[in-house]
């Protein structure tokens, strides 16, 4: 019961903020905050286990365009079209990762795959301009009388931070429902020696797509909300190698074994970002992504555990270090 | 129980395993033994999946297995240890051999899977503690996690790749008279690979003798030991060395 309580008053706290404190743009941050952590931690559910995808911003880019393209075209309301996104985002993830897992594509080789993933579908993402509008963007049209549940569109941006920190929370609930299941066991052991676990009685292909799939489709997912709040998708913003290398930044940077890392990672890379297009404006453009960089090659040398995860050890080694003390003398 | 029927295996142009036939009764002790390269190893990663057979079949309760994948020839009830440990250092000693317990015995319940691991961690000798980790134990206690591991799968056949290289004489003594506890609490039929013979033919009822992947020599272990091409192969022409080993082994 005393575990659950910062969390629940954290939670509360969070809920009660736009009611309190509502100004339109520290708001709007929040929610973009968010909504990548959502991304983030998805990625990092296989990210942790070695499983390191260059391919979720194609995930994302699915989510997103799907979801645009199913309205604008079709008139399909998001509450139908965003399914139809995570299954589609689901389909592929299935048949790039499929054969990769069957034939043992693995570490380096597996990220390079998956790196072509996210290069096609931005390709067809731009090649298909004449409906999705190639690198200029797409934006879904408004619905009329601006907000309605309906189209999943909302003016005030207390409604979409409630959404984006629902979304988020179940996204940190589904880390830890993952990190309490046998699955984790098997990923782990996967992830270490795929024989041994195969010889523990793992069917490794299929625990790998597992997990894969389940990170594709709440990928995708962040994909469509950002469509939805931000009403703009550009191939840039939501697809591509550049948002896929940015997960990976974040989430090394924020941690990657821990629940709350990539969320860490969200709020650095962003604020970041923030800061360098308020204080040097279009002359920064990409600058970030040369900052993401050489922090990401610092931080796999000299923090690999990630800001949160590295914090985390440096509280945890004292008290482990008196609590094995007493085994060490017995050994 | 398990009966390997002209089973071959090739690699390119050289044949590491040349039709060798065996069979292994129910309760059984079998040594599988051979100098290094002899095709031990490749006998038994074709039995236990990790290996496609080239040629020949292998037959567990009266069903097919060669080819089959790895975790489904755990599931049919074919354990297997590794000849060098292969633990995951990521998991506790415990949930190493929880993992097992759920996923060898086709993922029941998590509280099952528990109960086979402390099982097995008890046959083999390593304590529960959930907090013990994989980086604490020795090469005796790496070989019992191995062992633990591949017995909370809840095998009815042990593949023992045992290898009992880089255990001093006690341990090894202690490593044979565990596989041999093992068989009389648990009833589990064992087949165990080992190039030292000393030890091996103390504990296992029947012996088969493996030299550039053909059979040379099966049988009770005093009558193998005393069989003169087995006593070439493995100690050469040296006849004191050979006089030696029969003492040994006798």
């Amino acid at each position: 019961m005393k575990r659950w309580l910062p969390w629940t008053i954290a939670g509360a706290l969070l809920v009660a903020l736009p009611f309190v404190y509502n100004a339109p743009y520290p708001l709007h941050i929040m929610v973009v905050i968010l909504i990548w952590s959502f991304a983030y931690t998805s990625w990092s559910i296989m990210g942790r286990f070695g499983l390191v995808s260059l391919g979720h911003g194609g995930f994302m880019g699915i989510g997103a365009y799907v979801t645009a393209l199913l309205w604008n075209h079709a008139g399909m309301s998001p509450w139908l079209s965003i399914p139809m996104a995570l299954l589609a985002s689901a389909t592929i993830a299935i048949l790039v990762a499929y054969p990769c897992f069957r034939f043992r594509i693995t570490g380096h080789y597996f990220a390079l795959v998956t790196l072509a993933l996210s290069g096609i579908v931005l390709q067809v993402i731009t090649a298909t301009r004449d409906h999705t509008g190639g690198s200029l963007g797409y934006t879904p049209e408004r619905h009329q009388g601006g907000s309605s549940i309906y189209a999943l569109q909302f003016i005030d941006k207390e409604t979409w931070y409630l959404i984006a920190l629902g979304v988020w929370a179940a996204g940190i609930v589904i880390w830890y429902r993952v990190e309490r299941s046998m699955m984790r066991y098997a990923l782990e052991a996967i992830s270490e020696d795929e024989d041994a676990a195969a010889a523990a009685g793992v069917h490794v292909t299929w625990e790998k797509l597992k997990v894969t799939v389940l990170s594709a489709m709440m990928t995708a997912l962040a994909g469509a909300l950002y469509c939805q709040y931000q009403m703009f998708i550009s191939p840039d913003t939501v697809s591509g190698i550049s948002i896929s290398l940015q997960m990976v930044f974040a989430v090394v940077v924020g941690g990657i074994y821990v629940s709350l890392g990539p969320t860490i990672g969200a709020i650095i890379t962003i604020l970041l970002a923030e800061v360098l297009r308020i204080s040097f404006g279009t002359a920064a453009v990409g600058y970030d992504n040369l900052v993401y960089g050489v922090l990401l090659v610092l931080f796999i040398i000299f923090l690999p555990k990630g800001i949160l995860g590295g914090l985390m050890e440096a509280r945890a080694r004292p008290q482990a270090a008196t609590a094995a003390q007493p085994k060490a003398s017995r050994a | 129980m398990l009966a390997v029927t002209d089973l071959s295996k090739q690699f390119g142009g050289f044949t590491a395993v040349d039709r060798v036939s065996f069979t292994v009764g129910k309760g059984e002790i079998l040594g599988l033994i051979g100098p290094n390269g002899s095709g031990k190893s490749t006998i038994f990663n074709m039995i236990s999946g990790t290996l496609t057979p080239s040629g020949g079949a292998i037959a567990f309760e009266g069903r097919e297995i060669g080819g089959l994948a790895p975790h489904r020839v755990t599931n049919r009830g074919i354990g297997r240890t590794f000849q060098i440990p292969r633990p995951f250092r990521r998991l506790s000693i415990l949930d190493n051999v929880i993992l097992a317990g759920f996923y060898g015995q086709g993922r029941h319940s998590k509280k099952a899977a528990q109960a086979a691991a402390e099982q097995a961690l008890d046959l083999v000798g390593l304590p529960h503690d959930p907090h013990a980790k994989v980086d604490g134990l020795g090469a005796a206690g790496l070989k019992k996690l191995e062992l633990a591991k591949a017995l909370a799968t809840a095998p009815k056949l042990l593949l023992a790749d045992e290898s009992l290289g880089g255990l001093d004489e006690h341990e090894m003594n202690q490593a044979a008279d565990m596989l041999k506890r093992i068989r009389r609490e648990t009833g589990i039929t064992i087949i165990w690979v080992e190039h030292i013979m000393g030890v091996l033919m103390r504990v296992v009822d029947r012996v088969m003798v493996l030299d550039h992947g053909e059979k040379i020599a099966e049988g009770p272990p005093s009558h193998v030991a005393r069989d003169p091409r087995v006593i070439e192969v493995y100690l050469g022409t040296d006849t004191q060395a050979a006089d030696a080993a029969q003492t040994r082994i006798a």
